[in-house]
């Protein structure tokens, strides 16, 4: 007798399940190919946080998972590494998986899909035009003359080291969508992700094509559409500096 | 067509599909040519809408700074090439446009009138300097770290209140 009692205290108590419920709202941007006549609109979703996870990404799969299966959107790694997961939430591009729910449940959260980008449904942005400027760039190494021991290319310390920041871009178009400049030009502006890789490919040391790859950049759409706004480095998941990468690049022509 | 589902004994009513999914799942897969899967993307394309931007988005120093250099700049152009082209165009139209025109009709208004007209070209003329400076060291590779942007963002604002103050009222 005495022993099944402790044995219960040992086992973990469920002490959230007595508690009350804290719901908080959801407001989400909903709109279907299926019904095309119908525009837009937010959903109200309530979410009892008390049985959801910390991220925005835990709220909108329960909503999906025990709400509304319709509700759509992309999503993959959960931690930050596949950029999946972009979204306007509360106002700011971040990705769902690394953004916390505010915890006070007075406030409700709105949850938009990235902006000024057409809608593939609900939470999904069309993002073809996004990968075919990153092609654009020739997003890879670009060499005319053969390494010297025949295999490999290197690289000193140093000269690896100028491409730490850079490098680590998941490119899940966060910035891009931030920037007012791509908002109205689109279809020209290369927008501050594609160009930070842009310049990524620039200054290593063991590409071989800078001189076309500046050439590509020298007219005034492409790279000059860029007003050092900086709502890119105020809104990357990663803390990158977009901005900073194309003031780089913009210095370089200006000595060319 | 191939139509496969794995369906429940009692009836599913559509909407209450969400909740009963867990169990069970309906599955339908339609056979086609990738033509005919193009022309449905095509047609979606034609629907699509645009996600909303400015409106949603979060105010923040950055772009509002940003959007208010773009309009203080259109302004005092506007404003600059009204004044200097009715006094250019006024010999030629007969216009009494001149100078002595001019101080008479200000010296004529009344006070708020004047402090009004004053500040509406003092606090936009020193926010555009003091942001073109900004913008100065931008290109020249400083501060363009979040940092650097918002405390030069907040010198600016500082500048533009002091010599906005003092062209307003001190001149």
């Amino acid at each position: 007798m005495f022993k099944s009692i402790i044995r219960l205290q040992g086992t973990r108590g469920m002490a959230t399940q007595a508690a009350a419920q804290r719901l908080k709202s959801f407001k989400i941007y909903r709109w279907s190919p299926d019904t095309p006549d119908k525009k837009p609109h937010m959903q109200e979703y309530k979410v009892d946080l008390n049985q959801c996870g910390p991220m925005v990404l835990d709220a909108i799969i329960k909503i999906k998972n025990e709400q509304d299966a319709t509700l759509t959107f992309r999503r993959s790694c959960r931690e930050g590494i596949c950029g999946s997961c972009a979204m306007n939430i509360g106002g700011q591009n971040t990705l769902a998986c690394l953004c916390k729910i505010d915890q006070d449940e007075s406030k409700e959260l709105k949850i938009y899909p990235l902006p000024h980008m057409y809608i593939v449904r609900d939470l999904v942005p069309d993002l073809t035009h996004f990968y075919k400027q990153y092609k654009s760039i020739q997003p890879y190494l670009q060499t005319k003359s053969k390494p010297a021991d025949g295999k490999e290319n290197f690289q000193s310390v140093e000269d690896r080291k100028k491409l730490d920041g850079l490098y680590e871009c998941i490119l899940c178009a966060c910035c891009s969508t931030s920037c007012p400049s791509y908002w109205w030009n689109q279809q020209e502006y290369l927008g501050p992700a594609v160009l930070m890789q842009a310049y990524r490919w620039l200054v290593d040391s063991r590409d071989q094509a800078g001189k076309a790859r500046k050439e590509m950049l020298q007219n005034s759409m492409s790279l000059y559409r860029c007003h050092t706004i900086m709502n890119c480095a105020r809104t990357c998941p990663k803390g990158l500096n977009p901005g900073r990468a194309i003031a780089e690049i913009k210095k370089q022509l200006a000595f060319d | 067509m191939l139509f496969l589902a794995r369906q429940s004994i009692r009836s599913v009513p559509r909407l209450n599909l969400a909740r009963v999914a867990v169990g069970m799942r309906q599955l339908t897969t339609v056979k086609t040519t990738s033509q005919e899967e193009q022309n449905i993307l095509v047609a979606q394309r034609k629907n699509r809408p645009s996600s909303p931007h400015l409106q949603i988005y979060q105010p923040q120093l950055t772009w509002i700074l940003s959007s208010f250099h773009r309009i203080t700049g259109v302004g005092l152009a506007a404003g600059f090439y009204a004044v200097t082209c009715t006094f250019a165009l006024s010999s030629l139209t007969g216009l009494q446009f001149d100078t002595a025109t001019l101080v008479s009709l200000v010296a004529g208004l009344p006070v708020a009138a004047k402090v009004a007209l004053k500040a509406a070209a003092s606090f936009p003329f020193a926010f555009h300097v003091a942001n073109g400076f900004r913008h100065l060291v931008w290109d020249f590779g400083h501060e363009l770290t979040i940092k650097g942007v918002y405390r030069t963002g907040y010198v600016v604002l500082g500048f533009t209140a002091l010599i906005g103050t003092y062209l307003t009222f001190f001149l």
